[in-house]
């Protein structure tokens, strides 16, 4: 699983993982902190297509709803089912245990607006 | 925040930021909205013990030979149970019967009062208190800047008080006592917003930061953690209490709020009692009633009710609840007859949840074992 400054990030605050043609999505550091504590989360389902920078799925924590944005066009292969058990993951380990889907890229060069780790957090930074 | 510095500040602000307090703007108090996290402190009150700043609250003090006459004709509850040293819950009334506040009056002495109101209603209430006050003998006094709040809430909050003022754990519920802290005049009651046994400590704003410190202290060995307005919020819906200008306000009567407990007709004349006399007699047209969801998902404050395909009201609170570890809300519903456990939809994300008709309070602490 990731680190934080081999993701990137977009400026609705997720992030995405890519491994050649396949890539894990799930919330920022930053996001979750700002949530607070995550009681539910609706992800989205296998084989659905997203479209990047379209609301794909919802995080609930105990004070408001929050959608959560498709980092990239794509087909999802996989959502993390813990998160149904124990949402508080996304919480406790948002770049590892709380990822939330995977998806088969369709176009990788979308990714080239998104920020590293380093230009996130001057974005975070500049956005308070 | 760029309107940081217009906020009201308590006394005890920079004690919040020394606990990594997450601030916010609550009604125009920087107040903190949680320290580790909602789950955890809302945990720590139910099980154990939790600290909240609870200054912003106001306390207006009636003194003088008509004081009595003033609290029994301007509130729905009956004054002559709140014999010296005890409090009641009451809500003040507008001609219409429609609540002005929800307040906690404590009896100190015969014709002496202090009537505990919401931060965001200090003035009208004052106001509203002083106009009725006229004709009658009696001072109305605001000394809510002068005071501060702690809440001290939880089973083990008898534990801490054992050691910082004893005497305080032979208080009944809604029980006062007036006692020196640090050589000043100070109150401590048994009540609290959470459904926990526990105290309201007032002190003035000089040593509260101290009173504070030493409650930490105190309770370390228990697990005393500090607690902010996310967790009140939750803990207070679970056990049923309203809050004022969300789930009550000048339009809505006692008995609509389901608070009818809280009127006294017996007592006789009251500001609004001939319309909850009728209210009571011919049934009413909406009561705020309380829903748990049966299916997953967080109900939120605005979120549509429905009965069989009809939409019967709004929520005015609702979150999740992390004791039932369901949807909880309530909300005025316009079939006010509904009973416990009759099926009901509320809508969330544009789709229809599976949920019922509750029970409030939704859950009975140990503030009710007292």
């Amino acid at each position: 699983m990731p680190k934080q400054d081999e993701v990137k990030y977009t400026k609705t605050h997720e992030w995405i993982f890519v491994e050649g043609e396949n890539a894990t999505l799930g919330i920022s550091e930053h996001a979750q902190e700002e949530m607070g504590d995550v009681v539910f989360v609706e992800l989205p389902k296998i084989d659905q297509k997203l479209e990047k920078e379209k609301p794909c799925a919802v995080v609930e924590s105990v004070k408001s709803a929050f959608d959560i944005y498709a980092a990239a066009t794509g087909e999802v292969t996989a959502i993390n089912d813990k998160l149904g058990g124990d949402p508080a993951l996304i919480n406790n380990s948002p770049l590892e245990e709380g990822w939330m889907y995977k998806i088969k890229l369709n176009n990788p060069d979308e990714l080239k607006d998104l920020m590293d780790f380093a230009a996130y957090q001057e974005f975070i930074k500049q956005s308070v | 925040m760029s309107t940081a510095q217009t906020l009201r500040k308590t006394a005890l602000n920079e004690t919040a930021k020394h606990h990594k307090g997450k601030l916010v703007d609550f009604h125009g108090w920087e107040l903190p909205i949680q320290f580790e996290g909602i789950l955890k402190e809302h945990t720590a009150v139910r099980n154990s013990v939790g600290i909240f700043d609870v200054s912003h609250m106001g306390q207006i003090f009636l003194n003088g030979p008509d004081a009595f006459k003033l609290i029994q004709k301007t509130n729905t509850n009956d004054f002559r149970l709140a014999t010296i040293g005890k409090g009641v819950y009451s809500h003040i009334t507008n001609e219409k019967a429609g609540i002005v506040d929800d307040i906690i009056g404590f009896c100190l002495a015969l014709n002496r009062y202090i009537v505990i109101v919401n931060a965001t209603t200090i003035k009208k209430d004052y106001e509203w208190l002083k106009k009725k006050a006229l004709k009658m003998n009696v001072t109305v006094e605001d000394r809510s800047s002068e005071f501060s709040m702690i809440a001290l809430q939880g089973p083990k909050a008898v534990d801490i008080m054992e050691k910082f003022a004893p005497e305080a754990n032979r208080l009944l519920r809604f029980g006062i006592i007036e006692k020196k802290l640090l050589n000043k005049d100070c109150f401590i009651s048994r009540t609290g917003y959470t459904g926990e046994d526990g105290f309201e400590i007032t002190a003035p704003n000089e040593i509260i930061a101290e009173i504070w410190r030493q409650f930490m202290d105190l309770g370390a060995p228990y697990g005393l953690i500090p607690c902010g307005l996310g967790a009140r919020d939750t803990l207070r819906l679970e056990a049923g209490y309203l809050l004022y200008g969300q789930d009550a306000d000048d339009e809505h009567t006692s008995i609509e709020a389901n608070c009818g407990w809280a009127v006294c007709f017996e007592k006789g004349e009251f500001t609004g009692r001939d319309i909850l006399l009728k209210q009571k007699k011919e049934g009413l047209k909406r009561k705020l009633k309380g829903i748990i969801l049966e299916d997953r998902g967080v109900p939120r404050p605005g979120s549509k009710v429905f009965k069989d395909g009809q939409e019967i009201g709004t929520l005015n609170s609702a979150t999740y609840s992390p004791t039932l570890k369901k949807g909880i809300g309530v909300g005025y519903l316009n079939m006010p007859n509904l009973k416990d456990g009759e099926e009901i939809e509320i809508e969330l994300h544009s789709k229809l949840i599976k949920a019922k008709i509750s029970r409030i309070p939704f859950y009975r602490g140990s503030a009710s074992k007292i």
